[in-house]
């Protein structure tokens, strides 16, 4: 299964997490999150996904844009990621990730997204 | 049943650091060696509190582990609402000499984590007779930045839940939850602009390339320590650093990321036990 199909089931994953649903509570953002080449599209409402949509979308707008290598997001969804590969930022450093656009709600809830991006960790390994 | 108690106890510490008067708070167990301990920036001293509470340590060392000024249960000094906390070299130099002094400290041992290390690396630069020995954890001469500390203190992001959720991903995933969410409460708690203020010395006025190679550990001993998962002090980092001092010992802790004293005691305890056996014997 590729990094992209991982991160399209994400939906389910948050969905099934109470926890994070609640920390979102107060978070309603357009954002757009490129796994290698392909674009998602997610609007959040009080913290769970309204709309998901996969591909690209002509003059979609997106307050922030998380990007990431296929190699980044694979290697950051291992079980036990190595080290330099674990953490959103560990990403952007080694330049295999970037951030852009308004951050400022990223910055809000930056425990929530950090989370969010992790949730294709919890898929069996062999999908 | 007897209350159930953890063996450190706190105080307050009147004293003067560059003239301004402080109320610095501070916790120890223990006998021996004086062992004062530097926590990281933004947070306090129960960061060490596994080391004030084992016996193996305790037995052959006074630990001592102090709140920095502005930080923890220290009072802030007088005039504190009038200024932009910045933390310097100077400032963080004189602070720990000024500690180690007001408390009779004879040549103390000082162990630092990330700011902490980072000054340790300038004690060993330019105050190494006063010390028996020093251990710089997630410490190098220099680190690449990673983020804009400007997001760390404004008024329409939490501080604290920002703070919290920035380090968040410098502590190992192998670390058990519970120390991993201690870790992270302790950020949550410092006060507005604090940790800001600590990245400065961190950033731009701490910057001791060229200066760590006139360390001569034969003056004072100088171990290093770094979490393989740390990636805002890399093992690449240290190991750069440690390259730069002759007789510097280093090692990189696997499955330890930035804050290893509290995110994984267990896991640190099987590092920090050989290095203090080594001051403690002398050798």
């Amino acid at each position: 299964m590729s990094p992209a199909d991982r991160f399209a089931r994400l939906p389910d994953l948050l969905a099934d997490d109470a926890d994070l649903l609640r920390r979102g509570h107060w978070l309603n953002v357009e954002c757009r999150v490129d796994i290698g080449t392909e674009p998602f599209h997610l609007t959040l409402a009080q913290g769970a996904i309204a709309a998901f949509d996969r591909g690209p979308r002509l003059m979609r707008s997106t307050v922030f844009t998380v990007r990431g290598t296929a190699e980044a997001w694979r290697n950051h969804w291992q079980k036990i990621p190595a080290p330099g590969w674990h953490d959103l930022f560990a990403l952007t450093k080694r330049g295999a990730a970037s951030l852009e656009g308004d951050l400022r709600p990223l910055l809000q809830n930056l425990q929530f997204f950090k989370d969010l991006l992790a949730l294709p960790r919890r898929l069996p390994e062999q999908l | 049943m007897a209350p159930v108690l953890d063996p450190m106890i706190g105080r307050y510490l009147r004293l003067d650091i560059d003239g301004t008067r402080h109320r610095l708070y501070f916790e120890e167990a223990g006998q021996g060696i004086p062992l004062v301990c530097l926590h990281t920036a933004g947070a306090d001293n129960r960061q060490f509190r596994h080391l004030l509470a084992d016996p193996e340590i305790t037995s052959r060392f006074r630990v001592i582990a102090f709140d920095m000024p502005w930080h923890g249960k220290s009072t802030p000094p007088e005039g504190w609402e009038k200024t932009e906390y910045r933390l310097t070299t100077a400032s963080y130099t004189a602070a720990i000499r000024a500690f180690c002094q007001a408390l009779e400290l004879d040549r103390p041992v000082v162990m630092g984590c990330s700011i902490g290390g980072r000054i340790v690396l300038n004690l060993a630069i330019a105050h190494a007779t006063e010390f028996r020995a020093l251990v710089a954890l997630e410490a190098a001469d220099f680190q690449q930045p990673w983020y804009d500390t400007a997001w760390l203190h404004r008024p329409d992001v939490h501080g604290g839940e920002v703070c919290a959720a920035l380090i968040s991903g410098l502590i190992a995933p192998q670390s058990p939850p519970t120390s991993r969410h201690e870790t992270l409460w302790m950020y949550m708690q410092g006060g507005p602009g604090i940790f800001k203020g600590d990245l400065y010395f961190y950033r731009v006025d701490g910057d001791l390339r060229e200066k760590v190679k006139s360390i001569d550990t034969t003056v004072c001993p100088l171990y290093l320590l770094t979490g393989e998962y740390d990636f805002s002090c890399t093992a690449e980092d240290t190991l750069r650093t440690a390259a730069q001092i002759p007789g510097a010992e280093v090692q990189v802790m696997k499955e330890l990321g930035h804050f290893p004293m509290s995110e994984n005691p267990a896991r640190f305890r099987e590092y920090i036990l050989p290095v203090l056996e080594k001051i403690a014997s002398g050798s």
